[in-house]
């Protein structure tokens, strides 16, 4: 398959990552969909080091997801903190962090 | 069409569906084995692009590490009845589904126009590369790339104390 597909497929989900940000209000399902967009550009990398022939996209995916294991333990030790004092995780009504 | 294209649009095809349930799902369970479905896909993706090692990296880490602790994290919350109520966003909704279609638009664009005037554009054909071998990433790793190696260290190590310092100043606030 050309590159060109493996764009486009990587655009729609990072769009699709990018819609569930702005619409849904769960923050855990707003992580998920920041993931999704790594992810998205992840299959860029991969897909542009394969068309030029060599590894290092593939070196830097592993960079990406290093920092998108750090996110998610601190993200979601966040939210559990936040969901004990506040009995929520939305985010419309959790507009603070100070508890 | 051969095997490629046909594996490439299956892989695709499941990877899109899958991204769209997570965001339309209501319980945060059904959302989370959906992004399990997507990132399978995605690794799928991977090894059609030759890169095995990431794709096994993506399973093990992603679908295997990242997804359990989303799901440890949903279950201990028990979320279910709690989100059900106000899950979608109110009256901004249909504006933010018309710009994430405007950015798909442009994306879509960048992928097939822009790129031509690019060095990717002249580059080898894809079909010309070998596989890329997991000797060829460790070396990159440890000799280009040594000192964002052990920066990621570095990441991981400021995580793991971050965590610590958020668990415990909570049971201290407890006491």
């Amino acid at each position: 398959m050309e590159l060109k597909y493996y764009l486009i497929l990587s655009a729609l989900l990072f769009t699709t990552g990018v819609i569930g940000v702005l619409v849904r209000r769960n923050a855990i399902i707003i992580f998920m969909c920041i993931e999704l967009m790594l992810n998205a550009a992840n299959l860029a990398f991969v897909a542009i080091s394969r068309s030029l022939g060599e590894a290092t996209g593939q070196v830097f995916v592993f960079f990406v997801m290093t920092v998108a294991a750090a996110e998610v333990a601190i993200g979601l030790a966040i939210i559990v903190s936040v969901f004990k004092h506040r009995e929520t995780i939305n985010v419309d009504e959790v507009n603070s962090l100070k508890g | 069409m051969n095997a490629e294209q046909i594996l490439f649009i299956l892989f695709g095809a499941v990877s899109l569906i899958g991204a769209i349930s997570v965001i339309s799902f209501r319980h945060p369970i059904y959302s989370a084995l959906s992004l399990i479905v997507t990132f399978f896909a995605q690794a799928g993706l991977f090894l059609l692009l030759g890169a095995h090692f990431v794709a096994a990296v993506q399973v093990i880490v992603y679908a295997g590490a990242i997804m359990v602790l989303f799901l440890f994290v949903i279950m201990l919350l028990n979320l279910g009845t709690l989100s059900a109520k106000g899950a979608m966003g109110g009256k901004l909704k249909g504006f933010a589904v018309i710009l994430g279609i405007l950015l798909a638009i442009e994306g879509i664009y960048i992928a097939t126009n822009v790129l031509n005037n690019t060095a990717i554009a002249s580059a080898q054909p894809a079909t010309a590369t070998p596989n890329t071998t997991t000797y060829e990433i460790g070396e990159l790793l440890f000799s280009k790339y040594l000192l964002p190696f052990e920066v990621t260290s570095l990441i991981l190590l400021a995580a793991l104390i971050g965590v610590i310092v958020l668990v415990k100043r909570e049971s201290e606030s407890e006491n």
